[in-house]
């Protein structure tokens, strides 16, 4: 396979410009879902800036918004492990990336579901690498200034629930979710996550049940791996 | 300080190193489907926990209101492949009309 076929390298482009620019306006969504939920826009702005992790981010303000400052902590380690995921394709994306500190480390940062769908799915070394950063980068650049105009359009809406963006909160992490549940070990994982949540909500802190749904899936995880070793993972385009 | 200027820090530093170790750590030592798995289904469950939380979560535990058709029609919107962007929007309308037409919480 020719590593530089510039109709691959172009399709993987046309591929990358088409995800960054859908998944961007979800930023619209989170900027003014966290103004709203009593962020500051600098505090919004950072999280998209520095964290820059869809799920992670929404997490983070969700929690915090319906626990207050006692699920800090749970909002803090919940954005973590929705993190790890981000780990594991660093590790995928590491080799495709290739060498010098600078790059790496901005790559780094731009590796997240959307750019290492597009920068492994393509059929050559080269084709990834353009897959890559025109996700990456246009995504960073679309996702900030999406959340930007979200943020500042939540300073003028005012409350959550008149404008009904509590319920679109809950409607983003389903919308998150969605694209996961093709196999039916996922989907037994979800619903059972939602179960257990349902049922400790009453009982327990905000933020606590969460944590909880964590523990006994990571426990779960490790023992269905004994009973049954399994297939690579893949990403999805989110 | 404002506390939560510290959750927002904290979680973006634990965020963004959990980016770089993926590419500082040699890939033979970590890469494993036991990590994979464990990865792949603490997002599905953290995600699932969130939608449940975010629909039914209230101020003494839980609490039903107008969230719960909204995101039960986000869910046949989704089912039916409509963008996100287009689902998000259409759960805050519902919420919204039936609070302001209906006088649903």
């Amino acid at each position: 396979m020719s590593s530089h076929d510039p109709e691959l390298i172009r399709a993987a482009r046309a591929q990358g410009v088409q995800v960054a620019l859908a998944v961007s306006l979800y930023g619209v969504s989170f900027g003014a879902l966290a103004v709203i939920s009593g962020f500051s826009v600098g505090q919004t702005m950072v999280l998209s800036l520095l964290m820059f992790s869809g799920a992670s981010q929404f997490a983070l303000i969700g929690l915090i918004a319906s626990g207050g400052v006692a699920a800090g902590f749970a909002a803090v380690a919940s954005a973590g492990l929705l993190g790890i995921r981000n780990g594991l394709y660093a590790l995928r994306m590491s080799p495709i990336v290739g060498t010098g500190w600078l790059k790496r480390l901005v790559a780094a940062q731009l590796t997240v579901d959307e750019s290492t769908a597009v920068g492994t799915a393509q059929p050559s070394l080269a084709a990834n690498k353009a897959g890559f950063w025109t996700t990456a980068l246009l995504l960073y650049t679309g996702w900030n200034l999406a959340t930007l105009a979200g943020a500042l359009l939540g300073d003028v809406l005012g409350d959550v629930r008149t404008w009904g963006l509590d319920a679109a909160a809950a409607a983003a992490f389903l919308g998150l979710v969605w694209p996961r549940l093709r196999e039916r070990e996922p989907i037994a994982v979800a619903i059972g996550a939602g179960f257990v949540t349902a049922l400790l909500l009453p009982a327990l802190p905000a933020g606590v049940p969460i944590l909880v749904v964590a523990a006994l899936t990571i426990l779960l995880a490790l023992i269905r791996h004994r009973q049954s070793p399994q297939r690579p993972p893949r990403e999805e385009v989110s | 300080m404002d506390p939560v200027w510290g959750f927002v820090i904290a979680g973006s530093l634990v965020v963004l190193v959990l980016k770089l170790a993926g590419y500082l750590i040699p890939q033979r030592l970590v890469e494993g489907p036991a990590l994979s798995r464990v990865a792949g289904l603490v997002t599905v469950a953290l995600l699932a926990s969130l939608v449940v939380s975010q629909t039914i979560g209230g101020d003494d535990g839980v609490m039903l209101d107008s969230r719960v058709p909204a995101v039960a029609a986000a869910g046949v919107m989704l089912w039916l492949r409509t963008p996100f962007i287009v689902v998000i929007a259409g759960a805050a309308l519902i919420a919204a009309l039936l609070r302001f037409f209906l006088g649903i919480p």
